[in-house]
């Protein structure tokens, strides 16, 4: 095992899969000579060159679709949007062209790419850049949702992503990129669909994905302190969704509470709980609860922004409310 | 739209009039393609106007030129995308009629297994990389398929077609300038046909000439006579040599006509435009162009010209005939090629 921030095992698995399969190649706004607007691709065009980390124009609509394009005929794009708030400039290329290719041409030609970079809010950076946009991308079929928490998540998921034939929306946490963690050394995949119990319990499930990962395991151990046992399933794929481990989890505790950065308006937690609701309806003795951030652009004000946003106080507290605590 | 040919670079100007060079073999071909795309068009519209065909469709009914002249120029391992308009570039690439007819019917035959439709043909044998039917969406992945062809090391060229009012969506400039920076092998045809739906070029352009825009980008452009084999196929060959050996981009804009409307819910001239003009410009008809210089050659005569036209008929009744009784796909097939492995 190495301890590896969740960038530089962002890094680790870019490099890895370049040495592995000449046809990736990572493309996006200051990729290369900048090394990355959050250094993800440290190093990389030192390594391998101009021809595989290409800087682009700021041009996300042309530079996605250039990917797609080259995925049509054989390559394996990796690129690189800076962050998910400006890749809604190539929305039309991710949903009407990766999405849809392989259907319309009747499975004739696949797109084997990768659209990756952080999503979510940072500090008091305002409406337009604090966004988490999973359940967009997450309610096309022919896409899939990836959305590591973890740095070992992170390297295992991304090579999965970028072997994978189908268009990835990869989607990394804008503050995970230094948190650290355990990775394990060498070739190791992560399988893409596959959620993963974080912390196990017997009282009450907490579903969380992404940056709320962290947040519900602080909560559990809050809940911990008042003899509270919480189980943390880690979705780690939104699209498609591991449901298998959310019913075994919930047939468990009987409990649920679902966590997530988002809106609340046909948000991934609402797919949880109709998932929940019309398969094990029986094991619940509550109602599920939805945990999320408030219903309005984000504000820069910080304490309007702290009110906005999902933490362990408010996960705690929805846990209660299921266990009829509160 | 047929009008001036002119070529400039930078400034320079350029004269690209067309010098026929063709044996009478390759006339004849060419004619037997233009009648084939005409008459695949007016077999499709009857077959619409049947409800055999549903949804959007989008003829190619007088810009027949431009796909037999392009095509004509490329080898079979070039890439092609094109619009929603492309059921001539299709025919011209190559697709049998047959499996682009039971597309359009829907049926399991097609040559997308009845999931594309009018707007979505694929033939990925030849490929012909999809009919893509959101203005301008094709623009990045034909460049795409350049680069790709760059990266690999290999001499193919990519070639994208669209309307000209796909010249002024962003998928457009960001796709040339990407091309112009990394000197890809793309060429750019772009099809002026005068109307995008049913604005005149007039009310939604400020700069009539749209091949100048490829000047932003220090790229090379040709404005071409459309409606005119020969004229498209030379220009063609320029920006084909110059992609394949300079890996270099082109813009060629085609100014051409459509004589019908934008799409089967549209009448022939519309509320936008004239039927005299129509009229006006059917006497640059391409198939009369051609067959006007097969016959001054001494190449054929009418009874000739008659008998390929009659030929392309029998050949585009099959064609019909075959997606009548082609099967619809399984309701199985529902779930399938979404996704590679499974649902």
């Amino acid at each position: 095992m190495l301890t590896l921030t969740y960038r530089d095992a962002l890094n680790e698995a870019l490099r890895e899969e370049m040495q592995r399969d000449d046809r990736v190649f990572l493309m996006g706004e200051e990729v290369a000579e900048y090394d990355g607007a959050y250094k993800v691709s440290r190093g990389l065009l030192k390594e391998f060159g101009p021809k595989r980390v290409v800087d682009t124009p700021i041009a996300e609509l042309g530079f996605t679709g250039l990917g797609v394009g080259a995925a049509m005929v054989g390559l394996r794009p990796v690129i690189e949007v800076m962050t998910w708030n400006f890749a809604l400039l190539a929305i039309d290329q991710i949903v009407n062209s990766a999405a849809k290719m392989r259907y319309m041409s009747g499975g004739q030609v696949g797109v084997p790419m990768v659209i990756r970079g952080p999503n979510g809010s940072a500090l008091q950076l305002a409406a337009q850049h604090s966004q988490a946009f999973e359940a967009w991308y997450a309610h096309i079929p022919g896409l899939k949702v990836v959305m590591p928490a973890t740095p070992a998540d992170a390297k295992g998921l991304l090579k999965s992503a970028i072997r994978d034939d189908d268009p990835v929306v990869f989607m990394e946490g804008e503050m995970l990129y230094n948190l650290k963690g355990e990775v394990p050394e060498g070739d190791i995949t992560v399988p893409i669909g596959a959620a993963d119990v974080k912390r196990t319990g017997s009282d009450v499930t907490i579903v969380c994905h992404s940056k709320t990962v962290a947040q519900a395991l602080k909560a559990a151990d809050r809940l911990a302190e008042e003899n509270i046992s919480a189980e943390v399933v880690d979705l780690r794929t939104i699209r498609p969704m591991d449901t298998d481990t959310i019913f075994t989890s919930v047939s468990k505790t009987n409990r649920c509470v679902v966590a997530e950065e988002g809106w609340p308006f046909a948000g991934v937690g609402a797919q949880v709980v109709d998932y929940i609701q019309r398969n094990i309806f029986d094991e619940l003795d509550a109602p599920v609860i939805r945990v999320t951030g408030a219903d309005v652009p984000m504000p820069y004000n910080k304490r309007l922004e702290k009110e906005a946003r999902v933490d362990p106080a408010k996960i705690v507290a929805a846990a209660k409310r299921v266990l009829y605590l509160e | 739209m047929s009008g001036s040919t002119a070529s400039k670079k930078k400034g320079s100007k350029r004269p690209a009039k067309a010098t026929p060079a063709a044996t009478e073999e390759q006339c004849r071909n060419w004619y037997h393609q233009l009648c084939l795309l005409r008459r695949f068009e007016e077999k499709a519209a009857e077959a619409y106007s049947l409800g055999k065909i549903g949804g959007f469709c989008h003829l190619y009914i007088g810009q027949e030129a431009v796909g037999v002249g392009v095509m004509a120029s490329l080898r079979e391992d070039d890439y092609i995308v094109g619009s929603y308009r492309e059921h001539g570039l299709a025919l011209a690439r190559g697709v049998p009629p047959r499996s682009i007819m039971a597309e359009l019917y829907g049926k399991a035959d097609g040559c997308s297994g009845g999931k594309g439709g009018s707007m979505h043909l694929f033939d990925a044998d030849r490929n012909f990389l999809g009919g893509h039917g959101i203005v301008g969406g094709q623009i990045p992945l034909g460049t795409g398929m350049a680069f790709a062809a760059k990266y690999h090391g290999t001499d193919q060229v990519s070639v994208s077609f669209f309307g000209e009012a796909a010249a002024n969506i962003g998928s457009f400039h960001e796709s040339l300038n990407m091309a112009a920076l990394w000197k890809l092998p793309a060429v750019y045809i772009l099809e002026n046909n005068g109307y995008g739906m049913g604005t005149a070029i007039a009310r939604a352009t400020a700069s009539m000439d749209l091949f100048h825009r490829a000047y932003s980008y220090d790229m090379e452009a040709e404005a071409v006579d459309g409606q005119d084999v020969f004229a498209v196929k030379d220009a063609m060959e320029r920006a084909v040599e110059r992609a394949r050996t300079k890996s270099e981009p082109t813009l060629l804009e085609m100014r051409t006509y459509r004589y019908v409307g934008h799409s089967m819910s549209d009448a022939a001239h519309g509320t936008y435009r004239t039927k005299d003009e129509v009229e006006e410009y059917r006497k640059r008809d391409p198939l009369v162009i051609m067959a006007a210089f097969m016959k001054k050659q001494g190449m054929t005569d009418d009874d000739g010209l008659k008998a390929i036209d009659d030929e392309v008929k029998t050949e585009v009744q099959d064609a019909m005939d075959y997606a009548d009784q082609s099967p619809d796909p399984p309701l199985e097939a529902l779930y399938t090629d979404v996704y590679a492995e499974g649902g």
